[in-house]
């Protein structure tokens, strides 16, 4: 996969959230076995603390969970894996609404905009 | 084993009146990745040889691994000079055989496994070899030895973009992990996603010696942009920015 930086966020916090998102859309399904933070950590061309700091962050948001013999695995708790990608789509939502208001459109003709789009 | 696998109070040299390093406190811990960010100039090469122990401070102390600089020293740091300083009718192998004769914690197969991954053939002599090229092989027989501490003066300043990220990715994977790997560098937009902390030199003293997250976090920038800021005031001696 392809990973993105911006300059003004930690970098944790940016792969932290690509990951979660690549649990979201089932790249790495539910009860799946995530990747050795080594290895995630040269494919993303990171430092390995800086990886197992985003790993952790997943691990503190439910989605991921470490076990003694098998690494860190994707939660198996569907409602969690759920309740983030509502989260999400939440933001994008958001964003979206918030751009069309800098356009001038208020919330109800953003709307009526994103159902004519079709 | 202490704490700390370099610490350092008021170290400084001078080159006749010239201060290349003043008053340097440095204290830096274990399976670190850090850089030694500043201009042309800065004292970066100049603390990397003390470190090294090809230099000697002109005052203050110094303490690796919490013995001063000497033969105990050496044996656990592997050194990426800022310039070839091999035979140009010597192969690679040739080096090989030798840094195995040097060092005890030198892995030859290993070596020759990232000459390969590198895109280098290891039997080619030196001379045959290009700049960039050359930099590959000097940058296997320094990340092949499972050192405590590796000092690389200026890895990537000689190689093209993308094999500037290859060569980051070969220092990832390779290097001891309880180690420290010490970086010198100005091209931090390059380096900065490996980095756990970065250190600013100029003229010849620290500015700034903390963690990238934290930087970015306090000043919601990045380590680059913060550099160009607290580098701007002046021109840049010797032009490369």
């Amino acid at each position: 996969m392809e990973w993105k930086f911006t300059e003004d966020r930690p970098i944790w916090q940016q792969l932290s959230q690509q990951i979660a998102r690549q649990i979201l859309i089932g790249v790495y399904p539910p009860g799946s076995k995530l990747p050795p933070v080594r290895e995630l950590a040269a494919q993303a061309g990171v430092n390995p603390n800086t990886m197992q700091r985003a790993l952790a962050q997943l691990e503190q948001a439910g989605l991921a969970e470490s076990n003694r013999t098998a690494g860190r695995l994707v939660t198996q708790d569907r409602g969690v894996i759920e309740a983030a990608r509502r989260a999400e789509a939440q933001g994008i939502i958001r964003r979206y609404l918030e751009s069309m208001n800098e356009l001038g459109y208020s919330p109800e003709e953003a709307v009526a905009l994103l159902k004519e789009e079709k | 084993m202490n704490d700390m696998l370099i610490e350092s109070w008021g170290l400084t040299k001078s080159y006749g009146r010239k201060i290349a390093l003043d008053g340097v406190d440095l204290s830096i811990g274990r399976g670190k990745i850090i850089g030694l960010l500043g201009p042309n100039g800065s004292g970066k090469t100049t603390l990397i040889k003390i470190l090294c122990g090809l230099l000697q401070p002109t005052s203050g102390t110094l303490a690796i691994n919490g013995q001063s600089v000497g033969p105990e020293t050496k044996a656990i740091i592997s050194y990426l000079p800022d310039r070839m300083y091999f035979a140009n009718w010597m192969r690679a192998v040739d080096l090989f055989d030798l840094f195995r004769d040097f060092y005890k914690d030198f892995d030859y197969e290993k070596a020759v496994a990232m000459c390969h991954s590198l895109g280098v053939e290891p039997r080619n002599r030196l001379k045959t070899m290009s700049k960039g090229t050359k930099e590959k092989v000097q940058l296997a027989l320094v990340m092949a030895r499972k050192a405590q501490l590796y000092l690389l003066d200026e890895p990537i300043a000689g190689v093209d973009p993308a094999a500037r990220d290859f060569i980051l990715r070969t220092i990832l994977t390779n290097y001891n992990e309880e180690g420290t790997v010490l970086i010198s560098t100005h091209l931090i937009a390059d380096i900065e996603k490996v980095l756990d902390e970065a250190i600013f030199l100029k003229e010849g003293k620290i500015m700034l010696h903390e963690t990238v997250d934290n930087i970015r976090e306090q000043e919601g920038k990045s380590v680059d942009t913060l550099f160009r800021e607290i580098f701007r005031a002046q021109p840049m001696e010797g032009g490369e920015f």
